[in-house]
């Protein structure tokens, strides 16, 4: 028994109003793969917006903290130094010359803890093998998944039925 | 979708369909390169060759076998520091700027100019590496725990800004471009016919999928690396102008630096990123992605930065004129009319003067005027970062030690070298990664393709 059923596209236009005929035959389709990132189509599937970005900014906030702390022991508490007169015992008197590090390592941060949860989230990470349904939905064609797990009201015919009509190239099952 | 309006000139031509984009990108991956790019890559690899070894050399021998002397301490390795660093500014800039303000056209270059992006500032940060002298003590730039007393890194000085700006720069520009190269590293994995390649693109790949989460999670994240990327750009070169501008050298020491290297790195970056597309476009046969309406951006955006340059130029002339500081004024007649007048007029020609043909929608638009145009403006800007540093030091404050700086053939190997490694690099990249972002590019295509906007006018 296969786990999933896919319709197979060549235009991501006639996808998307696929997808729709699909949801008004009240059929819930568990993902869809394209070879690009097609617009509007969360809304049309119901995906939530990802909350990356908000991550982003908690590291960014971690990156300010540590970089600040980690001058304010560097340069004011374990060992200050008399630099060209600088004020060297008061990290707020001497911050005017610890913005950019401070900034930079800020940058480093939210760069990087995103780009590494957001690998992690999608769960690309070295090594792991493709997992998309067809080859050819990394080149020019777009599949609908549909599990039966989640359809079980309706048979595998009749999902084929509603498939057939939307028009798609091929209908297979993995 | 999308729509465009009809008058906005084509980005894609011909009758492109999704898979011939996948086709005609993957092409030089997966065919055999030709003679061109086997002699090309023999020529870069002998001159890299011959760099490394002068750069043993230096490190075997120390800092004596370069021209430099205790008045001009500093000359031929910042300068090319400094080129090299404003070079990668150009593809972040593209990537990142132009994705924020939505602009189409860099989908079809942003891929090659973040790829030299990373490699220049490879070259770059070498530069300050050998510099060191016991370069096996580098990591002595990094604020790491030690039995010297506890003795830390100087966070108040420019220097040190730079090591974190630098790092920064090219850690961000690498996880920036590898997360636009994964999808496309996937199209080349789900195509690849020989099990070598197979399992090769399948590591790079990291096992993408391209389900609807992921793409809204990787449009996220292009959009907010964007984001932090832009400020980071504009840091990173001010910076870099800091490690001059806060010392007291007169011709240093002045406020418009920051503002004036960062036009200078865009102008610079954009001219290198035109240098090499114009050929890459010929070789790899993307002339339908890189069209001449792409070349002409890209020569907007170099004679409006080429502009910002000359008006900064002249502004210091007059300051130095009209600050009444007898030692500045002295900096900059020297620097015009001095024994390094040629280094000064070389500048002055290839950054100010020759960028403005662009203003010719003629020569905007003929791609030999372009490519010669950019090969001046890396000429000129290497002359620009060559006068700021060696003629404002070769006349100290003492006249008896007033001296000239010559590079020895250790200094001008070392330079060839990195240029040599620069373009091996590149041409690797050319070979075994997809050169356009192929994935992005068939999103914009139903809107910008030359033959969906032929239909549209005709509904």
């Amino acid at each position: 028994m296969s786990k999933a059923i896919y319709a197979l596209y060549d235009d991501d236009e006639v996808m998307v109003d696929g997808a729709k005929t699909i949801l008004s035959n009240d059929i819930r389709i568990k993902d869809v793969y394209s070879p690009f990132p097609i617009h509007g189509l969360e809304n049309v599937l119901g995906i939530k917006w990802t909350r990356l970005a908000i991550t982003s900014f908690m590291y960014g906030i971690t990156g300010l903290t540590l970089a600040l702390l980690g001058i304010w022991f560097f340069m004011i508490d374990d060992w200050p130094m008399n630099i060209g007169g600088k004020p060297s015992m008061d990290l707020y008197q001497n911050i005017p010359a610890f913005i950019p590090v401070t900034f930079e390592f800020t940058v480093l941060c939210a760069a990087h803890g995103m780009a590494i949860t957001y690998l992690i989230r999608n769960w690309t990470l070295p090594g792991l093998p493709a997992r998309n349904p067809h080859p050819r939905t990394t080149d020019d064609h777009f599949a609908i998944e549909i599990a039966h797990d989640e359809n079980t009201g309706k048979s595998t015919d009749e999902i084929r039925a509603i498939l057939q009509g939307t028009n798609p190239v091929e209908i297979f099952e993995k | 979708m999308q729509k465009e309006a009809a008058i906005r000139e084509p980005l894609i031509l011909g009758d492109k369909t999704y898979h011939q984009i996948t086709e005609d990108v993957c092409a030089p991956v997966e065919g055999k390169a030709n003679k061109w790019w086997f002699i090309s890559f023999s020529i870069a690899v002998v001159v890299a060759l011959w760099g490394l070894g002068c750069i043993t050399y230096t490190i075997g021998r120390g800092i004596g076998t370069w021209g430099l002397n205790t008045t001009v301490d500093w000359a031929w390795d910042i300068t090319n520091f400094v080129w090299w660093v404003g070079i990668g500014h150009a593809g972040t800039l593209i990537s990142a700027v132009l994705l924020l303000f939505r602009q189409k056209w860099r989908m079809a270059i942003n891929r090659s100019a973040e790829a030299m992006t990373i490699f220049a500032v490879m070259m770059a940060a070498l530069f300050p590496g050998i510099h060191m002298g016991r370069i096996w003590m580098a990591y002595w730039v990094f604020p790491l725990p030690n039995q010297f007393g506890s003795l830390w890194v100087n966070f108040n000085s420019p220097l040190l800004w730079d090591v974190f700006a630098i790092s920064t720069y090219f850690s961000v520009s690498l996880v920036f471009w590898y997360i636009g190269l994964i999808p496309d590293f996937a199209t080349i994995r789900d195509r690849a016919v020989k099990p070598v390649a197979k399992m090769a693109y399948g590591v790079l790949s990291f096992g993408w999928t391209g389900n609807a989460k992921a793409w809204i999670r990787f449009e996220e994240v292009s959009l907010v690396l964007a984001g932090l990327a832009t400020p980071l750009v504009f840091s990173v070169h001010s910076i870099v102008s800091m490690d001059f501008a806060t010392s007291v050298i007169p011709g240093w020491h002045t406020t418009i630096f920051p503002p004036y290297f960062v036009a200078g790195a865009i102008f610079s970056g954009f001219a290198m990123v035109q240098t090499l597309l114009l050929i890459a476009r010929k070789v790899l046969h993307l002339e339908a992605y890189i069209t001449v309406k792409h070349a002409e951006y890209m020569n907007i955006v170099i004679v409006i930065t080429g502009s910002m340059v000359g008006v900064a130029y002249l502004s210091e002339l007059f300051i130095s004129w009209y600050s009444g500081v007898e030692y500045e004024a002295y900096a900059f007649l020297n620097r015009a009319t001095g024994p390094y007048w040629w280094a000064y007029w070389s500048m002055m020609t290839c950054n100010v003067i020759t960028p403005q043909l662009f203003w010719f929608k003629k020569i905007r638009t003929s791609l030999i005027a372009s490519f010669i145009l950019s090969i001046f403006v890396n000429i000129g800007m290497w002359f620009e970062r060559f006068v700021i540093i060696v003629t404002s030091l070769h006349r100290d404050f003492l006249p008896s030690s007033w001296s000239m700086f010559h590079p020895t053939f250790v200094d001008i190997g070392i330079f060839l070298g990195t240029i040599g490694i620069f373009f091996t690099l590149f041409l690797l990249f050319s070979r075994f990664f997809p050169v356009l972002a192929l994935n992005e590019l068939k999103s914009i295509l139903k809107s910008s393709g030359e033959n969906y906007k032929k239909k549209q006018s005709h509904e």
